[in-house]
């Protein structure tokens, strides 16, 4: 095979992109076959309404998975991305509803309240030395906290928004092209990607969040200003999350103060199945995407065919382990 | 019997001064969680008896309702306070029974609340019937149904006694009561956004699916959620309140709901415990009722007293 050629003969740098392109590879074969295999086996599995139905059970979890992306590549890691998401719905839900501000301000505060905890982490992390495990824990359960605080441990509900369900149950597309019934909060899932794909393949952003991941004191010697990356990293990541609770918070036509835990694990486990390394240096929005698929074809598919809830879990948990086992097969072949 | 050795040791505490005077009678209400609206909503009940009653309290609960452990905790930490008197919703019917059994060798009447304790420590248990409540959504459903055809429930959690309660008192009812309707899938989902999810796979599954019960209010919130999304011509049928829900009914996206009496149980606790203080003898459950309702009754004044949004 020629990945096999070039790990042999090539750089160190383009042996690591082709592993990187292998693995992101072989997911989108597993999706694929996950795909096939339900279509065989589950009757109704494969009907255009499910398929909607899969996309946009995949939107929240994907989001969270590109946020969680930026920060694992960079060689760190976010456990406070689900409930970040639940404060940053709330915030929305403060803003429009108790406040009764035009909608552009809701989406801008929600964004923007989520990037401001997110550069906290990352400063906490940057400056006073805690392991992100361990801040991004406690900020986990602040941002849980704050959530419940904000909104009166109630849920805030958006009916003084008309447009509010613009950002993920209505479909926009539909109405530019009839029968494409693609609901905005997966098509924000898409540009999300894309944009984020963007910033980390083309932008100075993503050269310096990948060289924090693959040798954080090699960077910091070469004179990069390592703190100042590692907070708009996090900040990144917290701003996505906004983006995220706007959905959630959306489809629900609520922010629900109480959802979020719990989360972040599904969004990290999208992003180790479409190979990002948890070590950091190595990783794709593209491959998070297609794991986030997984994940949710995998979840409709064992209910549609009747499987119970119990068996699910352990699927998705063998799916994990396998996808890290391939990561590490791969990595050595390089 | 226990209850009397309870009062005595309590009324002999008090003699000898070691309780402070009734005016800083504190009893600490432990639920199973305090984020969700329901504990709310028996958070201000107890507030409004504390009040009444001329009681102090404090209302406590693990962040979800499967950390047994944490929920023991502050059980401990509450005991080591050394209260007069003590509610407690436990989430595990038995582990949490030898901690009772220090406050209740430190003469500190236990009134449980929600769901029961596998001992005879509480004085009295506040709750509802939750076999006897989802067995009337199961009537409301049937109804709506013609009794007959397929149906589907999704639960809210597989191992709590409300969620274990709720779902066999609903299946049973349907079993027993109605043979031409089928049960053809029960799902679990604890939070809204999974609900909506799940219920959409199940009626991609089962399409001919007529109706579908949702255990509490998220998953009924997810449910609403799920037949809004499908434009599925279904039967929803929910549990609790909560605006998201009472909205859903008014619309017509679910038919109707059973509400539990959540300030009641609140209150239930606080005055159970007022009463105990005073040497009052107490049933050994206290029904604090539900009722079944719809669009046809949700403004009786009955009814809406214990609807929260």
């Amino acid at each position: 095979m020629s990945d096999t050629t070039m790990g042999k003969t090539g750089t160190g740098k383009s042996a690591l992109l082709s592993a990187e392109t292998m693995q992101k590879a072989v997911a989108f074969v597993v999706l694929i076959a996950l795909i096939a295999f339900f279509s065989a086996f589950a009757a109704n599995f494969a009907t255009g309404a499910n398929m909607v139905g899969i996309m946009q059970a995949t939107a929240v979890n994907g989001v969270l998975g590109v946020a969680v992306t930026f920060v694992i590549i960079s060689g760190g890691i976010d456990l406070s991305v689900g409930t970040m998401m639940t404060l940053t719905a709330v915030m929305a839900g403060i803003i429009l509803t108790n406040m009764g501000m035009p909608l552009p301000i809701g989406i801008i505060g929600a964004i923007l309240s989520g990037a401001i905890m997110g550069a906290i982490s990352g400063a906490i992390i940057a400056k006073l030395k805690i392991p992100p495990f361990i801040a991004t824990l406690g900020m986990m359960q602040i941002a849980r906290g704050l959530a419940l605080v904000f909104s009166g441990a109630k849920p805030i509900y958006f009916n003084d928004t008309p447009n509010y369900g613009l950002l993920s149950p209505e479909s926009s597309i539909s109405k530019l092209i009839p029968g494409v019934e693609i609901p905005n909060g997966v098509m924000i899932m898409f540009i999300v990607a894309i944009i984020a794909s963007i910033v980390l393949n083309r932008t100075i952003i993503g050269r310096m969040i990948f060289a924090l991941g693959s040798n954080e004191e090699a960077a910091r010697l070469s004179g990069i200003n390592v703190d100042r990356w590692k907070i708009l990293t996090y900040a990144i990541c917290g701003g996505i999350c906004g983006i995220a609770g706007l959905i959630v918070s959306s489809r629900l036509n609520s922010a629900q103060p109480a959802l979020g835990l719990g989360y972040e694990l599904d969004a990290i486990a999208a992003a180790v199945i479409g190979g990002t390394s948890l070590a950091g240096g190595r990783g794709t929005v593209i491959g998070t995407i297609i794991g986030a698929f997984i994940m949710s074809v995998l979840t409709n598919g064992l209910r549609v065919m009747g499987v119970l809830e119990e068996w699910k879990i352990v699927v998705t948990g063998v799916i994990i382990i396998v996808a890290v086992f391939i990561d590490i097969v791969l990595r050595k072949r390089t | 019997m226990k209850k009397t050795i309870l009062t005595s040791a309590l009324a002999l505490g008090l003699a000898m001064g070691a309780a402070p005077s009734f005016a800083e009678t504190y009893f600490p209400i432990i639920a199973k969680g305090f984020s969700h609206q329901f504990w709310q909503a028996v958070k201000a009940g107890a507030e409004e008896a504390a009040g009444r009653n001329g009681v102090t309290i404090t209302f406590e609960g693990p962040n979800t309702e499967a950390e047994i452990d944490k929920q023991t905790d502050i059980l401990n930490a509450a005991i080591a306070k050394n209260p007069q008197g003590l509610g407690f919703a436990a989430l595990d019917s038995q582990a949490q029974v030898p901690a009772l059994q220090k406050a209740a060798d430190a003469g500190i009447p236990i009134v449980a609340f929600d769901s029961g304790v596998d001992s005879d420590l509480p004085l009295t248990t506040c709750t509802t019937d939750n076999m006897a409540a989802a067995a009337a959504a199961a009537d409301g459903l049937a109804k709506a149904i013609g009794e007959e055809g397929k149906i589907a429930a999704v639960i809210h959690d597989q191992t709590s006694a409300t969620g274990i309660g709720r779902r066999d008192g609903f299946l049973n009812r349907i079993k027993e009561a109605y043979p031409k309707i089928e049960v053809v899938d029960v799902q679990y989902a604890n939070d809204a956004l999974k609900a909506a999810d799940n219920v959409k796979a199940m009626l991609q599954a089962n399409p001919d699916i007529k109706g579908i019960f949702a255990s509490n209010e998220g998953a009924a919130v997810g449910l609403a959620v799920a037949i809004k999304e499908t434009g599925a011509k279904i039967v929803g049928v929910g549990f609790d309140s909560g605006k998201s829900q009472k909205d859903a009914i008014n619309e017509g996206t679910l038919i109707g709901s059973v509400t539990q009496n959540p300030v009641g149980i609140g209150q239930c606790v606080v005055d159970s415990l007022a009463k105990a203080l005073k040497g009052e003898t107490l049933p050994k459950v206290i029904d604090t009722g539900f009722y079944w309702y719809d669009k046809s009754n949700m403004a009786d004044p009955k009814v809406a007293a214990v609807l929260y949004d």
